[in-house]
């Protein structure tokens, strides 16, 4: 009896301690989950702040104005924010076949072995790269090559700017599309694939009937992500793009984006109004990434609806 | 789920108390540093001569510089909030800046560097002539072509093939841009009124590349593509860059001399000038200073007489006996005249009112 007492007792100090580590774990969570909002908001909050001189001096036509004139003191984010959504659109269109078509053959029709393994990595090491590698390589590799093509299409051949810029860009967020394309397609339960199959249905398909739709939701995930890292890429963008703010007026002229003038211009901006016109830029690629990542969710969500 | 996000909201507070402190510690930091150690920050141009500099003096005398070369622009704001004991400049302090300041800032020069044009013409091995209106004319975008006339015309025995212009300027704001579009606003009244000076602009035309290298890259890759870059960039690099008529009408070949020669005028006396377009006959007419920044009162954020004095020596230091590590460098010494001026605002730096270097 006094045994079973004393083991009850220790049972009941052991749960206690238990209850407590359970209670401790539940708050850091919360409190490391709410650091993150804290920090987000915090950035919004600074980019805000910082941009008053500018939005102060030149108001919302800051937005559609097509000058960039630090010695006068007029700044317009237009050039840059169509250089930002020119640039990472054109890469999304350029990667989404090779993305997808990794993504299909590593999750369906090669998803174990050697070969599959070996592939996988050399896709998530185009990731891991440095971009300031990729901007080397597209000045020295790239730029000869797109100015030979722009001789043979008879524009002007700089070989720099958009197109180029879109280019690397493309190689750059392939590994995110692809990788959580291929996680997604291999999540797809095998007895819908198999029924398929028994209905007679060709492997191409299945892929197109059963394992798209299944996971369309998933893919577009992948997309998105990789339309977040295009938008903010900088140093990459900034060596092959030209850097003018002028407006682009075809794929080939050169041009600007947002996170490439930010890095140009930060550490020289020498008075009040100039360096608050870069923050508001910052403000203005905030919110277009914030606009562009809730429209996808949208989408997301209407397709996981059908 | 209330009591947690309370700590959190306690958490946040304790953090930022946290920040608080590290910045207030930092603003003491220089005080409680030892006055064996002095800190700069600033220009990245004049960085490898600084290093240089501050290592035979550290061997000299035991004195310890610590500099960052974080850009010009960020030296004046570390000695702006008194983070430094001096900043360095390509450029002198713009009315704002001044104004931030507050109290009188000195200038002190301490070596001179230039801006040149370099260009890839293949087939052209000898040096280009370029004249003010030339260079202002390509690079308002209007003058095409290198078979244009004007050029052709000044560059009589080099045969010039027709190549289309290809503008190439810096991307990054810097001093370089700075001297060279200050050198552009005096000699073509166009281009001050349509773009002016500064250390970015507003490009009328061509491509920018991210720093010296950024341009070099571009205009070696590009037959027909003009640049401008450091010449201490373009004699490392061995490119080709042009002649250009100073305005005493004479086609000058930049180098280490010509740019001395182009400081050998008479200067204001705090040394805030430009040197572009001078009127130095055998002087390369795109130059310019690096400054040393400090402030006149020495005596501010309790500093210690001992350590502005040992600010004070290192400075004379550098533009006496450390001006023989200027050319092995590829840097301009500075010119006679401009020594007599650096010695001038040297001596006119105080502690409590009193002149620290006798």
């Amino acid at each position: 009896m006094i045994e079973d007492e004393t083991w009850g007792s220790k049972r009941v100090n052991r749960s206690h301690g238990q209850i407590r580590a359970e209670a401790l774990f539940k708050r850091s969570l919360v409190i490391i989950g709410f650091s993150m909002l804290v920090l987000v908001l915090g950035i919004l909050l600074t980019l805000i702040i910082e941009s008053i001189p500018s939005l102060k001096h030149l108001g919302v036509k800051y937005l559609w104005g097509k000058t960039w004139d630090p010695v006068n003191n007029v700044y317009g984010a237009f050039p840059f924010l169509l250089g930002t959504l020119l640039t990472s659109f054109l890469a999304l269109i350029i990667s989404i076949p090779f993305s997808f078509a990794i993504a299909i053959y590593l999750g369906e029709y090669n998803p174990k072995g050697w070969l599959s393994n070996f592939l996988k990595n050399t896709v998530e090491l185009i990731a891991a790269v440095p971009s300031v590698i990729y901007g080397f390589w597209g000045l020295i590799v790239l730029v000869p090559m797109v100015r030979a093509l722009e001789t043979k299409l008879g524009v002007l051949p700089y070989g720099i700017g958009i197109f180029t810029a879109a280019l690397i860009l493309a190689i750059m967020i392939i590994p995110y599309a692809a990788s959580l394309g291929r996680e997604m397609i291999r999540l797809v339960p095998s007895p819908l694939k198999e029924a398929a199959y028994s209905l007679g249905a060709t492997r191409f398909e299945v892929i197109r009937n059963v394992v798209l739709p299944y996971t369309r939701s998933g893919l577009f995930a992948g997309i998105l992500l990789s339309l977040g890292r295009a938008l903010g890429e900088t140093m990459a963008v900034t060596m092959v793009i030209g850097n003018t703010s002028l407006i682009p007026t075809s794929i080939f002229a050169p041009g600007n984006t947002m996170a490439s003038v930010i890095a140009n211009e930060f550490t020289e901006a020498d008075h009040t109004v100039y360096l608050s016109a870069l923050i508001e830029l910052g403000l203005v690629l905030f919110i277009v990434t914030v606009i562009i990542n809730m429209a996808g969710k949208r989408i997301i969500k209407r397709f996981t609806n059908e | 789920m209330i009591r947690l996000f309370r700590n959190s909201k306690k958490l946040v507070l304790l953090s930022l108390i946290g920040l608080v402190s590290v910045l207030g510690h930092q603003n003491k930091l220089m005080a409680q540093n030892d006055d064996k150690t002095l800190l700069g920050a600033g220009s990245t141009f004049i960085y490898p001569l600084f290093s240089k500099m501050f290592s035979e003096y550290n061997q000299k005398t035991g004195i310890q510089v610590n500099y960052q070369s974080i850009g010009s622009g960020g030296g004046i704001l570390q000695l702006t909030n008194k983070t430094v004991d001096f900043g360095a400049t390509d450029g002198p302090l713009n009315e704002e800046q001044a104004k931030k300041i507050g109290v009188p800032a000195l200038h002190i020069p301490m070596a001179s560097g230039a801006v040149v044009i370099t260009y890839n013409l293949p087939g052209v091995k000898a040096h280009l002539n370029l004249t003010p209106d030339i260079i202002a004319g390509i690079y308002l975008g209007k003058i095409k072509q290198w078979n244009d006339p004007q050029i052709v015309s000044i560059n009589r025995g080099i045969s010039i093939p027709a190549f289309p212009i290809l503008v190439t300027h810096r991307s990054d704001g810097s001093g370089t841009t700075n001297i060279f579009t200050n050198y552009l606003s005096k000699v073509n009244p166009e281009w001050s009124s349509k773009v002016g000076s500064g250390g970015a602009v507003n490009w009328p035309a061509g491509l920018g590349g991210k720093g010296n290298e950024g341009v070099a890259g571009l205009v070696k890759q590009t037959p027909g593509a003009i640049g401008y870059v450091e010449l201490i960039y373009a004699l490392q690099n061995k490119m080709d860059y042009a002649l250009v008529k100073n305005k005493k009408g004479r086609f000058i070949l930049p180098s280490l001399t010509s740019v001395t020669a182009a400081g050998n005028i008479n200067l204001p006396a705090d040394a805030k000038i430009f040197l572009t377009d001078t009127e130095a006959a055998d002087g390369y007419p795109i130059c310019g200073f690096t400054w040393a920044l400090i402030y006149k009162e020495q005596n501010y954020n309790g500093r210690t007489a001992a350590r502005a004095t040992t600010l004070l020596k290192l400075l004379w230091w550098n533009i006496h006996e450390g001006q023989q590590y200027t050319t092995p460098l590829n840097y301009a010494p500075l010119s006679k005249q401009a020594l007599q001026v650096a010695e001038k605002i040297l001596k006119s730096a105080t502690y409590n009112g009193n002149s620290i270097l006798k």
